[in-house]
């Protein structure tokens, strides 16, 4: 693959929290890679570090912030060695946006929906208002939102309809990629349903690549090109989408794919015993081995990455 | 053990020879607006109109998105809601003609696990405090027996050890172990059934399944009825006979879980079906035909059917005029919807 | 409980907590202490006593411990009697069974820059007819003998130095502290200092008569706080006060505060007509000029503390914090924990003292301790407006007293500071405590 088609490459990243408990290891050497125009999923249960993972990417760092290395290249460019000032304007809303969990619920109760959907325009493009109220008008045409609601304030409008204007917000200034926390956790089934709409229609007219980040295995078929399932603060296997729900390689996955209950097959849906471990005791070797089905002597050593038809695998079973 | 949904559709037969545990008739629940604390400004028509059986050891599944009435009609089977109109018949008994006394012992018959399990659980409360509560209210005096319950309640969770368990407080508890104590709490009286809210949406997939098989399994020991209430259909055939989908205050389809999975008939049925998504890669290429618009206010809903407004089959100079009774196209199955007439 | 121990170590975190604790516990100790060594009865004798209780003290003294901070050390006051035997006394029978002198001597040093308010001998002698008589004399450092009196001693006599007008004659002034402690060659006004004696001879005239004395110096300073016009020892009010700042402001906040708070729940609970009822009393409390009806109280009933702190918390109770109480009330109302109680029928009362209650001690704690400081100068400003309770020696009763008397005006800073200082320490204690109480409880309250 061509280094130019890769939109983003992550390589080796690590961000680990200091607390009085001890540093949390939440990114631990993190390696991915997405192309132009794609979708990938990161695929995690809670406390698997893939919140703090977006945040390491766009460099929202909390104030106990430990260790924070590694490589991030857009387009070519290594944005981890972007000084602060710079980073904050070309990469953060620039190149990158971010819609965070619970975003629908963080506008500003008492500004006009318009005009937050306007801010990042006016800070980041310096666009005056009267240009960026009519890049606002653009932005909810792509995603659904009737015009006239511009004027609106956040209370007036329901929880998929607040869930657009927080997409608007980041496609604003026009990046090239988003990332999505959860953006569909809180929200009815039809009206999930309709977002999943929404940012496929976004990718597909406007070509942006997006970092979904979920827990809903289900709802992130609807976007994933790529699926990239983290555990533990780690990457445990990376795979297109297509091969991935097939027959996923890493026991988690499969342990994962195999909990989700399904409307159409009489199986029973599995589920995984144990916890996953906290993220400030980590096991030595293996993170996944007690509740691995497959676990043997050799998981006592941290698995390398194995490559696989094109797929990523951190496994002893393929070595 | 019943171990497969199928062997569950088996005993079917036996179901018109099941009691009838808790029948709703005709149940209205509306909410009074005001304006300013005093003139009345319309209401708020939560529940209209709704109709339904629970037999004994049934598990049923009330399905709908959010803001179409079914929190209220859980809190009205609760006992926390007075019906405006109709009647909530437990056990041949009308719950709006029991005095005090007999509204303590409707509501040690009835168990309540909610959806948000930290919230569910005072936080100033250690989960044997916690446990106890019930019990105390419920008028057992004895400390003894409720420590008793209380063992006995936490084992059939599997919250053991037990002794580890009850000092903790909720916050050192992890997702599932709360609902885990969510559900202790709604056993502990022995109930005859339990009204279950989304009582997995807030945990993560894989613990997700733990505890609705811990919940099937409850129900099979205890010969449950449970009212599941979920917007989720995915977990509706793991967990359920019947399904009951609700729109803005009104069942609209009434069936067998199979029945409706493999057959919908409502269009709103068949939106959330469409909705509803499954793992697989090709969703990513294919965008969800679904129907325009939002779930109508309760305060004003459309005159006619409802769902008029929304529906892509709608009849004109019918639907939007007059509201659809139901209609049984197949046996078992009930449909509100002028189409199958 | 874990909640307590933990709430307490992130507590004793911040430098606030620990100051206004240190305060707090100070001002316990001297609770303790004043409680301890001065008992209710004999505190209110040193207070409304009268002269003869008073008596041995100068009229408006500052406290001693002020010669520390000048350069012109004034004179500091002191008494002795022979009755204990810090005078000398020493009889000496004579041939004649029914005449004994008595001779008592007081030696003491004056080594200040100013000559005392006064000097007094108290005499008290026994006898049955005859009368004794005593001679009194004074020896300066230099040597110089001053004839300061002769009496005949009744029952009781007390002899004035600067007020005997024989003696003002005999020195030719009627300045006699002046004049009995000045140098003689020295131009300025200054004592002379060195070795004083006071010298009384005394002659009883029957057998079992008897002569004792007390010699009172009334200087400019006494004691650890000073004197008033009544010549009352500050220390008394300032000690005693305590206790009774600290009862009346903490058992107004706690009984406001909890009964607050046990409104607001029952009020926002219940709903409907009840709650109504406790918003407009509560509205109307508001406009009520608080102080205004205490004066009336105070005026047209009686001043007695315990009527004024009753009267203090009916009022205090239907504050702007129900209001506060009650939005935090109804936000916890709805929270899935109560309407699981409601689920297996808990009752009304049980939720609210079950479940609503403890939610908000978290938040009542740090409310409380700040509230305690206005209950404290509450209760002084009545003082200070002349409603202070009639009996009790307490801060702003100090303060009422220097007022009156225009201390300020004459320069008698000590009277008014004392009581201030102490009642501010005790505000500012307790707003320490208060404050990083709330720092601490506040994060819980995104909990609800």
């Amino acid at each position: 693959m061509a280094q130019n088609n890769k939109l983003l490459r992550i390589e080796d990243l690590v961000l680990h929290f200091n607390t009085s408990q001890g540093p949390v290891q939440a990114v631990d050497g993190v390696n991915f890679e997405l192309d132009s125009n794609r979708a990938v999923v990161i695929l995690g249960e809670s406390g698997c570090g893939k919140s703090s993972l977006a945040k390491a990417i766009l460099r929202l760092l909390p104030r106990n912030a430990g260790t924070y290395s590694g490589h991030i290249y857009l387009q070519g460019q290594d944005i981890m060695s972007f000084a602060e000032e710079e980073f904050r304007q070309n990469v953060r809303w620039g190149s990158i946006s971010l819609v965070p969990q619970a975003a629908m619920n963080a506008l500003n109760p008492v500004i006009r929906v318009g005009e937050q959907v306007a801010e990042p325009a006016i800070v980041h493009l310096g666009v005056d208002k009267t240009g960026a109220i009519s890049m606002v008008k653009k932005m909810f045409q792509h995603v659904g939102v009737p015009e006239d609601f511009i004027s609106r304030y956040p209370f007036e409008l329901s929880g998929g309809m607040r869930q657009r204007v927080v997409i608007a917000m980041a496609l604003v200034t026009s990046p090239v990629l988003i990332i999505l926390d959860e953006p569909t956790s809180a929200l009815d089934v039809l009206t999930q349903a309709n977002i999943f709409n929404v940012l496929k229609r976004l990718k597909h007219e406007l070509g942006i690549s997006f970092i979904l980040i979920t827990h809903d295995i289900a709802t992130s078929s609807e976007l994933a090109d790529d699926v990239a399932v983290m555990y533990a603060g780690q990457i445990v296997e990376v795979s297109d989408a297509y091969r991935f729900f097939d027959k996923p390689l890493h026991p988690y996955s499969q342990k994962l794919l195999a909990s989700v209950p399904r409307l159409h097959s009489d199986k029973e849906p599995e589920f995984i015993t144990g916890r996953p471990p906290s993220l400030i005791n980590l096991p030595k070797g293996c993170r996944f081995a007690d509740r691995c089905p497959a676990r043997f002597e050799k998981c006592v050593e941290d698995p390398p990455v194995i490559e696989k038809e094109g797929r990523n695998v951190k496994c002893w079973l393929y070595s | 053990m019943i171990s497969s949904v199928s062997q569950v559709k088996d005993t079917e037969k036996e179901e018109s020879k099941r009691k009838i545990l808790l029948s709703i008739e005709d149940l209205r629940v509306w909410f009074e607006l005001k304006r300013f604390g005093f003139s009345h400004a319309g209401y708020v028509k939560a529940v209209d109109g709704v109709t339904f059986d629970v037999h004994d050891s049934e598990t049923i599944a009330v399905v709908g998105e959010s803001g179409c009435g079914k929190s209220s009609l859980m809190k009205t089977i609760l006992g926390l809601y007075k019906p405006t109109e109709g009647k909530v018949v437990f056990d041949d008994k009308d719950l709006s003609e029991l005095d005090t006394k007999g509204m303590h012992w409707y509501h040690s018959n009835v168990g309540y696990v909610q959806q948000d399990p930290y919230g569910a659980l005072p936080p100033f409360m250690n989960v044997q405090k916690i446990l106890e509560e019930p019990l105390i209210v419920g008028g057992i005096k004895d400390k003894e027996e409720r420590i008793q319950r209380v063992h006995t309640a936490m084992d059939e969770v599997k919250l053991t050890p037990v002794d580890d368990f009850l000092q903790k407080y909720p916050h050192m508890l992890s997702g599932g172990q709360q609902q885990r104590v969510v559900i202790a709490r709604a056993m502990i009286m022995g109930p005859k059934f339990l009204v279950a809210d989304e009582p997995v949406s807030m945990l993560d997939a894989s613990v997700r399944v733990e505890i609705l098989k811990l919940l099937r399994g409850l129900q099979e020991m205890h010969n449950l009825s449970v009212i599941y209430i979920t917007h989720d259909l995915s977990t509706v055939s793991y967990f359920s006979e019947r399904i009951f989908v609700m729109y803005a205050g009104n069942l609209i389809e009434k069936a067998k879980v199979r029945q409706v999975l493999d057959n919908p008939l409502h269009p709103y049925t068949v939106a959330l079906l469409t909705g509803t998504s499954e793992p697989d890669a090709k969703n990513a290429e294919t965008l969800k035909e679904l129907p325009p618009g939002e779930p109508p206010s309760l305060v004003n809903p459309p005159t006619g059917c409802r769902f008029h407004p929304r529906c892509s089959k709608a009849i004109q100079g019918l639907c939007e005029v007059k509201f659809p009774p139901e209609f049984e196209p197949e046996p078992g199955h009930f449909v509100s919807c002028w189409l199958y007439q | 409980m874990t909640v307590l121990k933990n709430s307490i170590r992130d507590l004793l975190r911040y430098p606030s907590a620990i100051l206004g604790s240190v305060i707090i516990l100070f001002l316990l100790g001297v609770t303790v202490y004043a409680l301890v060594t001065i008992p209710y009865s004999e505190a209110i004798r040193l207070w409304r006593g009268g002269e003869d209780v008073w008596y041995q003290n100068p009229k408006y003294a500052a406290p001693a411990w002020f010669n520390l901070f000048s350069t012109t050390k004034k004179p500091v006051s002191f008494a002795v009697n022979t009755s204990d035997g810090s005078m000398l006394k020493t009889i000496t029978p004579s041939s004649d069974p029914n005449i004994s002198t008595v001779d008592i001597t007081y030696t003491f040093d004056y080594a200040y820059d100013s000559v005392p308010q006064e000097l007094i001998i108290y005499f008290t002698s026994q006898y049955k007819e005859k009368l004794s008589f005593v001679s009194v004399s004074w020896i300066t450092p230099d040597g110089r003998t001053i004839r300061i009196a002769d009496l005949a001693a009744n029952s009781k006599l007390t002899l004035r130095f600067s007020q005997d007008q024989k003696l003002q004659k005999r020195l030719k002034t009627e300045d006699v502290m002046e004049a009995i402690f000045a140098d003689p060659n020295s131009v300025t006004q200054a004592p002379l200092k060195g070795r004083y004696q006071l010298v009384i001879a005394g002659t009883t005239f029957e057998k079992d008569a008897t002569i004792d004395a007390e010699f009172v110096l009334h200087g400019e300073l006494f004691g650890t706080a000073g004197t008033d016009k009544y010549r009352r020892d500050l220390l008394l009010p300032l000690l005693y006060g305590t206790p009774i700042a600290l009862a009346f402001g903490l058992l107004a906040a706690l009984g406001t505060s909890l009964l607050t708070m046990v409104i607001a729940a029952a009020g926002t609970w219940y709903g409907g007509w009840l709650d109504e009822l406790i918003q407009r009393i509560t509205e109307v409390n508001l406009v009520l000029p608080f102080l205004a009806i205490l004066i009336m109280v105070g005026t047209f009933y009686s001043r007695s503390i315990w009527l004024m702190l009753g009267v203090t918390i009916l009022l205090s109770i239907f504050s702007g914090s129900i209001k506060t109480y009650r939005s935090i009330f109804m936000q916890s109302k709805e929270s899935s924990y109560i309407e699981a109680a409601r689920a297996y029928g808990a009752s009304n009362s049980r939720i609210i003292f079950s479940y609503l209650i403890p939610r908000m001690i978290p938040l009542l704690i740090p409310a409380l301790v700040s509230s305690v400081p206005g209950f404290v100068f509450l209760e002084a400003s009545l003082a200070v407006l002349g409603l202070g309770d009639p009996v009790l020696p307490t801060w702003g009763k100090v303060i009422n007293d220097a007022f009156a008397d225009g201390a300020l005006y004459q320069g008698r800073y000590y009277w008014v500071l004392e009581p201030a200082i102490l009642l501010m320490i005790t505000g500012f204690g307790f707003a320490m405590l208060g404050f990083a109480l709330d720092r601490v409880f506040n994060p819980r309250l995104r909990d609800i």
